[in-house]
């Protein structure tokens, strides 16, 4: 992975400097609440319902073991012994004392890691595919672009204070998992047919209150114009995005109100000017970045394994969790095991501190130290060699890291909702775990494949809106109210769920999220999963289960 | 209308200097420019776009300020002759005039005085430099040394900019 030398060691010391002052002078009365916020917010620190939350970058996901054990001792000595994935590959500590924030960087920059522009309106981490890299199936690694990106966007002067947040993924593998499609810009790499690098620009997606699939504006970008056209992107929105209404202040909002076609000649405007400048990516740069993501040192090994073979005929138990967890490595003998933070019980993405550091061990032991973080907010080792799988499986027990339910219906996005947010209107961990019981692990594979995404309130945190089941928290009258809805998806065919119907009590939603299952248990063909069911059957079906006749009576709320 | 010496709290070229430039209002009309005669005076954007001639023919400098909502595009004809542009920041956390700034510095090429005006913070003073101000007049509770301090907040930067044209990645050694 990236290494930083003596350039980026300064910067991010003068960063944590320079938080420590601003830190201080807030403390001491000199700073405003109004003028610390943008600063804070810059490090990734919230004011929440209890007690700071801190969410510190993990740059397109990818974690050493140095950098896990780090994390475990922050959230030993400022924090309360965890800290929680999130949806865009960082990780949040829910307990930390503002005093304390300084020093917390101060130790994270130690093992090169940093709260930078985690929150506020600036540009947000980079993310991109779990599988970048090891993919069977890929059209190249997205992580030296995304390492690019990271140092083009960290501390850029021009887009410091945007109208609002600016969240960028890369995908260079053929599936994206990495919702590339909802982001202000996504972009895929591609190759032309003489063997050229580039990207397809799409821009102005998102989620929040106005959801939004990015439109394309760039079909071909060269690969190095990147930067040279993102800053042409970025300058258009600093200038022309809204700033009057905080709900219209997304690049989306523009992008929609300018039209694309017009939104693409303004971007193109902007770019003759830094075209072939200085930023133009040298041959030379790309193949530094490249450099630190090639091949750990993979033994040769046949392709498969006698003693995985072994353990998956005696042991049904692992063979499940083998058939759940497990992924195509470009490398034979290798394989890719997500470990699923989504344990029934647990809260989805919470990781103690004592798993951390297993964590790590085991990436030590398994997989060349380094580990993922997805966004769906589970954990990847990329590189463990089938041989090893049993042996990883049994250690992952004692941690109760063994859950086998990667992509099944209690795998679920979840943001941490009214128990520690002040944005929620509703909780979501509660109705996470309360779904989770609903359901045997038979029940489970049974249904199959079945993304259910829950988030607290319209931010969209939990990416409900693309979830095949989406669970949005609203508030009725004061009450804690939920609202349902199917269709989404987060993949290279991206889509928006549509609202169910009028919204459910707390206590309702397991029962609600069950008649969905068995309406698409009725209707489904063969090997159907239930995305591909909803979109022929449509939503009537499930409409008439949840409601019945009252269904054409009442409006959606 | 309304005249307005900027705080004493200007910074330009790196140093705390006097101000000679006089700030004036939206309300400025033609009829009281004859008063302001012998005066530095800075003029909002369309008071000088519609007063070219009364402003070239009047005793003293004149200079021009836009709104962070405003274009420098309608500067384009005679932009070298002025010598002072300013750039409001209406509160701090309004992005625009970062914009504005590079684009009178890279696009249009402008050489003179890019002033920072409005709510101008110690916090935000290394990337507007960047950026391609060289002068700032601090808002009046913002205390000088701090801000003069504020320039050395990072010792170097991954990005082009205006005060280094070449981005790291083309630097490293």
């Amino acid at each position: 992975m990236y290494r930083y030398d003596q350039y980026d060691h300064q910067m991010l010391a003068d960063r944590v400097a320079q938080f420590r002052d601003q830190t201080s002078r807030f403390l001491d009365g000199k700073l405003s609440s109004a003028e610390f916020l943008p600063l804070r917010l810059q490090n990734g620190l919230y004011i929440q319902r209890l007690a700071p939350m801190l969410r510190i970058a993990i740059p397109y996901g990818m974690l050493s073991s140095v950098q896990m054990r780090k994390l475990a001792f922050i959230a030993d000595h400022f924090d309360k012994g965890y800290g929680h994935l999130t949806t865009r590959q960082n990780i949040q500590f829910n307990w930390p004392a503002l005093a304390d924030v300084p020093d917390i960087l101060a130790h994270l920059a130690e093992v090169e890691m940093h709260a930078i522009q985690t929150s506020g309106n600036c540009i947000r981490n980079t993310t991109t595919d779990q599988f970048a890299g090891v993919s069977a199936d890929e059209v190249e690694d997205a992580r030296a672009y995304c390492e690019i990106i990271r140092q083009w966007s960290t501390f850029h002067p021009e887009f410091a204070f945007l109208p609002r947040k600016f969240k960028i993924a890369v995908c260079g593998t053929r599936q994206d998992q990495a919702a590339t499609q909802v982001h202000d810009i996504g972009l895929y790499l591609l190759k032309n047919d003489k063997g050229e690098i580039g990207f397809r620009v799409l821009v102005g997606g998102g989620l929040g209150r106005t959801p939004v699939i990015g439109s394309e504006i760039n079909s071909f970008l060269p690969q190095e114009h990147l930067l040279s056209y993102l800053d042409a992107i970025l300058r258009v929105y600093n200038r022309e995005g809204r700033r009057d209404n905080k709900y219209k202040a997304r690049i989306k909002i523009l992008v929609k109100e300018t039209g694309v076609n017009e939104f693409r000649e303004k971007v193109e405007t902007e770019w003759k000017v830094l075209k072939d400048g200085p930023l133009t990516l040298t041959q030379d740069e790309v193949e530094r970045c490249r450099a630190f993501f090639h091949d750990p040192a993979y033994k040769t090994l046949p392709a498969d394994s006698a003693t995985l073979e072994a353990a998956l005929n005696k042991d049904v138990l692992f063979a499940s969790w083998y058939e759940q967890n497990i992924a195509a490595h470009k490398k034979q003998g290798y394989a890719i095991v997500t470990i699923c933070v989504k344990k029934t019980g647990f809260a989805p993405g919470d990781l103690d501190s004592d798993q951390m550091r297993f964590i790590a061990d085991i990436a030590d032991r398994y997989s060349f130290g380094e580990m993922r973080i997805t966004h769906t907010q589970n954990l990847v080792l990329a590189d463990v060699e089938k041989d090893q799988l049993y042996d990883l499986w049994q250690s992952l027990k004692t941690h109760d890291l063994e859950a086998d339910n990667l992509g099944l219906l209690s795998d679920m996005i979840c943001c941490p909702g009214g128990d520690f947010c002040s944005l929620a209107n509703a909780k979501s961990i509660p109705i996470a775990e309360a779904i989770q019981r609903r359901f045997s692990y038979p029940q489970l594979r049974e249904i199959g494949q079945l993304s259910l995404n829950i988030s607290g309130c319209m931010n969209a945190c939990g990416h409900h809106h693309v979830g095949n089941i989406g669970i949005l928290g609203v508030d009725k009258k004061g009450e804690e109210y939920y609202q349902i809805s199917l269709g989404g998806s987060a993949d290279n065919h991206t889509a928006l769920g549509k609202i169910v119907g009028p919204s459910f009590s707390q206590d309702e939603v397991p029962d609600v999220i069950e008649k969905i299952v068995q309406v698409y248990q009725q209707h489904r063909d063969a090997g159907e999963n239930f995305l591909a069911a909803y979109n022929r059957i449509g939503m009537d079906p499930f409409k008439e289960a949840l409601y019945g006749n009252k269904a054409d009576d009442k409006q959606a709320d | 209308m309304e005249t307005r010496q900027m705080t004493n709290k200007l910074i330009k070229d790196g140093a705390a200097q006097p101000d000679s430039w006089y700030l004036q209002s939206s309300g400025l009309t033609a009829e009281s420019l004859p008063a302001l005669d012998g005066m530095d005076i800075i003029v909002p954007l369309a008071f000088w776009l519609a007063q070219k001639s009364a402003i070239q023919s009047r005793k003293g400098n004149t200079g021009v300020w836009l709104d962070s909502h405003e274009l420098p595009a309608a500067l384009a004809d005679d932009i070298h002759a002025i010598p002072v542009i300013a750039l409001n920041f209406p509160e701090f956390k309004d992005g625009r005039s970062f914009s504005t700034a590079r684009e009178l510095r890279q696009r249009m090429g402008y050489q003179g005085e890019v002033r920072a005006i409005g709510d101008v913070l110690r916090d935000q003073l290394f990337f507007m430099r960047r950026c391609g101000f060289n002068a700032f007049v601090l808002r009046d509770d913002q205390d000088m040394d701090a801000a003069l301090a504020a320039f050395n907040d990072f010792h170097d930067a991954y990005q082009p900019a205006i005060d280094q044209p070449l981005p790291l990645f083309r630097r490293r050694q």
